[in-house]
C-alpha cells in the first residue's frame, strides 16, 4: 500500500501487480485482468477478497503464488522478490505457499488413489522414505478430518466435503505459510461449507497460516476475514479491517455491494443499493475510476482522473475521489 | 495387474470374448504349421473354386488352394502388419500429440503444422511414395504406414490434452513444485490415452485393409503369400463365390471387432470411474 510505512510482520508484500492476457498476441484486445495491486499481508492473516465474478480475483490470487506470470510488478514473500527467482528456488518456495481450489472434483486427479495423490508432494520435492510419508499421510489426514480407510479410495467413491478436505490436505502437506483460498466453499453446499470453513480457520490456529480468501459469498468472507479487500474490474477500490469495513463503508461499489449481503433480521435489511449498468470490458475499461460508468456519486473528476488507494481512517483504504479530502485530513 | 485383468475377464464378456478372438488367432498364426490341413500355396487346379466342404472348411480359390490354411498363415502376415503398426503409430503419434498439445504456442504450431502436412496427402498414395522410394518388403511396408498414421494419433491426443490441461489438478501439481514433465507424465498422459486406446483398436483392422491395399498394388507382401486383405481383394473377381473372400473377410472383421472389444475393456480398466460399474 504505502511503500514508506514499516510493517511489522509482514509476509506477503505485492507491489503494482499487473496480469494481462494478450489474447491475439498483437497488443489489441489486452485483458487487463489485473490492473495495479499492492497489498500486504501479515503473517497469521486472513485476507479476505469479495467482487464479482470476472473482477480479476482468481487471476490476482494466482499471480500471487507465481501459477500465472505477472505482467508487471513483483510479489515479495519475506523481503524475497518471488518473480526473480531460479527455477530450484522457486521450487523451494513453492512449498511455503499454496493453493485450495474451488472445485473439489476438479482438483484431485481422478486416475489416482487418494493415497498416491498425497504422495505426489513429498514425491515431487525428492522425499522417498515410505515410513516418513506413511506417517506424515496420517497425520495429515486426522488434520482435516479424514479416517485412514479413505485412503485407498479413488476421488469419484468420496462426497464433495471429503474431496474438499483431501485438497486442504494436499496443500497443507509441504508445510506451507500462506495458502491461497479460492472459491475454496463455493462449490460445497451449505452445511459443508461450514464445516470445511471452521476446519479452515482451526488449521489457521494449530498451523499458524496465513490465507488469502477468495470468494464471491460475501457472507463466508465477512465470517472469516481479519481484513477484506473489495476488488472492482482488476483494481482494489477498498481494504480495510472486516471491523472498519462493517462500521463504515467508503467506496459507493463497497456500499452496494455490501447491501447486498441478506440479513435475517428484518430490521437489518438495509436499503438496498442497486447498480444499473453492466461491468464495463476488461480488454477497454472507462478512463479515469473504473466504477464511474455505474456510481450514483460520479462527478466530473472521477472520469479524468484515476483514484489512488488512499488511507482514510487508520488502516483504512479507499480508491475515490470523493475521499480525496479525508486523507489529507487523515495524514495531518 | 494382472488380478485386476483377472477382475475385468469375469465382469465384462465382452472384453474376455475379445481376448479369446484374438488369442485364438495369434495361435493359429504361432502354430499354422501344425493346424492348417495343407500348404499355403499348394495349388491344385482340379479342384478350383470349390464351395465349402469337410475337405476344405473355407472352399478353394481359383488356384484351387485351401482357404482355411490360407487364413491360418496369412494371419502372420496380417497381424503383425496390423500390431505393429498400430503399435508404434499410436505410440509416437500421443506422444507428439501430448507434447504439441501440453507446451501450446509457438511449438504446437510448429509441430502440428508438421503433422498436417502428411496429413494433407492421400495417406495411401503417401504410403506408395515412400514405399515404392524404400523398395519393397514388409519391413517397408510397416513403417511407410506408421509415417502415413501417426498424425491422426498426434491430433487426437492434442485435442484432449488441450482439455485435459485445464483441470486443477494439474495446476495443483504445478503448485507443489512439479516440473513440466512430471506435470505431462503423471497428470496429463493418464486422463489422456483413453481415447487413443480406443481409436488405436479400431484402427487396426484399417491398418490390416491398407496393408493389403498395398499388397495388392504390388507393394508389401507379393502373391502367392497368403495375406488376409489380399485374399479379400482376390475374391472381388469371383463375385458369386462368396467363400473366397468371405473368409478372409471374417477374419480381418472377428480380429477388429476382438482388439475393439480388448480396447474397450483396457479403458475402462484405465478409467476408476468406469471401473466400478462392471
Amino acid at each position: 500500500m504505502v511503500k514508506s510505512k514499516k510493517v511489522d510482520n509482514l509476509l506477503l508484500r505485492a507491489e503494482n501487480v499487473k496480469i494481462y492476457f494478450d489474447q491475439r498476441g498483437n497488443g489489441k484486445n489486452v485483458v487487463k485482468a489485473v490492473d495495479g495491486i499492492s497489498i500486504d499481508i501479515m503473517r497469521n492473516e486472513i485476507f479476505g477478497i469479495v467482487g464479482e465474478s470476472g473482477c480479476g480475483k482468481s487471476t490476482f490470487g494466482r499471480g500471487l503464488i507465481n501459477l500465472l506470470p505477472l505482467t508487471e510488478g513483483t510479489v515479495y514473500i519475506d523481503d524475497k522478490d518471488t518473480t526473480q527467482l531460479s527455477k530450484e528456488e522457486m521450487k523451494d518456495m513453492r512449498k511455503r505457499m499454496q493453493i485450495i481450489f474451488q472445485d473439489p472434483s476438479a482438483c484431485l486427479n481422478p486416475r489416482r488413489k487418494v493415497k498416491e495423490i498425497l504422495m505426489e508432494p513429498f514425491k515431487i520435492h525428492g522425499i522417498h522414505d515410505k515410513d516418513v510419508i506413511n506417517d506424515r499421510i496420517i497425520e495429515l489426514m486426522e488434520l482435516v478430518g479424514l479416517a485412514k480407510y479413505h485412503l485407498n479410495r479413488y476421488p469419484h467413491e468420496l462426497s464433495g466435503g471429503q474431496k474438499q478436505r483431501i485438497g486442504i490436505a494436499r496443500a497443507l502437506a509441504l508445510e506451507p505459510e500462506f495458502i491461497v483460498c479460492d472459491e475454496a466453499v463455493s462449490a460445497l453446499d451449505v452445511s459443508v461449507q461450514a464445516q470445511v470453513l471452521n476446519l479452515l480457520s482451526d488449521l489457521k490456529e494449530k498451523l499458524g497460516l496465513t490465507y488469502f480468501f477468495i470468494s464471491h459469498n460475501l457472507n463466508v468472507v465477512y465470517q472469516i476475514s481479519d481484513r477484506v479487500g473489495v476488488m472492482y474490474l482488476g483494481k482494489m477500490v477498498e481494504v480495510a479491517p472486516y471491523n472498519s469495513l462493517y462500521n463504515k463503508r467508503y467506496h459507493p461499489y463497497t456500499e452496494a455491494l455490501l447491501s447486498a449481503i441478506p440479513q435475517v433480521d428484518k430490521d437489518e435489511q438495509k436499503q438496498r443499493i442497486i447498480l444499473k449498468g453492466e461491468v464495463p470490458s476488461p480488454t477497454n475499461p472507462p478512463p479515469g475510476c473504473s466504477f464511474h460508468t455505474r456510481c450514483p456519486k460520479k462527478f466530473s473528476k472521477c472520469v479524468t482522473e484515476i483514484p489512488l488507494l488512499l488511507e482514510v481512517e487508520k488502516d483504512h483504504f479507499v480508491a475515490c475521489h470523493l475521499y480525496d479530502s479525508f486523507h489529507e485530513i487523515h495524514n495531518r | 495387474m494382472i488380478r485386476s485383468i483377472i477382475k475385468l475377464m469375469k465382469s465384462n464378456y465382452l472384453f474376455t470374448l475379445g481376448c479369446f478372438i484374438c488369442l485364438c488367432w495369434i495361435l493359429a498364426a504361432i502354430f499354422a504349421d501344425f493346424i492348417a490341413p495343407y500348404g499355403p500355396i499348394t495349388q491344385d487346379l482340379s479342384i478350383r473354386l470349390n464351395s465349402p466342404s469337410l475337405e476344405h472348411l473355407f472352399g478353394t480359390d481359383n488356384f484351387g488352394r485351401d482357404i482355411f490354411s490360407r487364413v491360418i498363415y496369412g494371419g502372420r502376415y496380417s497381424l503383425l502388419a496390423g500390431c505393429v503398426t498400430v503399435l508404434l503409430a499410436g505410440t509416437i503419434g500421443s506422444i507428439y500429440g501430448a507434447i504439441a498439445g501440453y507446451l501450446g504456442g509457438v511449438v504446437d504450431d510448429i509441430m502440428m503444422r508438421l503433422s498436417e502436412m502428411i496429413l494433407s496427402f492421400p495417406s495411401l498414395i503417401l504410403a506408395m511414395c515412400i514405399n515404392a522410394a524404400l523398395g519393397s518388403s514388409l519391413f517397408n511396408t510397416m513403417f511407410a504406414l506408421v509415417i502415413v498414421a501417426w498424425p491422426t494419433y498426434a491430433r487426437l491426443m492434442r485435442s484432449v490434452v488441450l482439455t485435459v490441461k485445464e483441470n486443477e489438478y494439474v495446476e495443483a501439481a504445478r503448485a507443489l513444485g512439479a516440473s513440466k514433465w512430471r506435470v505431462l507424465i503423471t497428470e496429463i498422459i493418464p486422463n489422456s490415452v483413453g481415447s487413443v486406446l480406443i481409436m488405436a483398436t479400431t484402427d487396426l483392422g484399417n491398418q490390416i485393409l491398407m496393408f493389403s491395399t498395398l499388397s495388392f498394388l504390388g507393394l508389401g507382401s507379393a502373391p502367392p503369400t497368403p495375406e488376409w486383405g489380399m485374399m479379400v481383394s482376390d475374391g472381388v473377381n469371383y463375385f458369386n463365390k462368396f467363400w473366397v473372400a468371405g473368409f478372409p473377410g471374417l477374419a480381418i472383421l472377428t480380429m477388429a471387432v476382438g482388439s475393439n472389444f480388448i480396447g474397450d475393456g483396457l479403458r475402462d480398466l484405465m478409467d476408476p470411474k468406469l471401473r466400478k460399474e462392471f
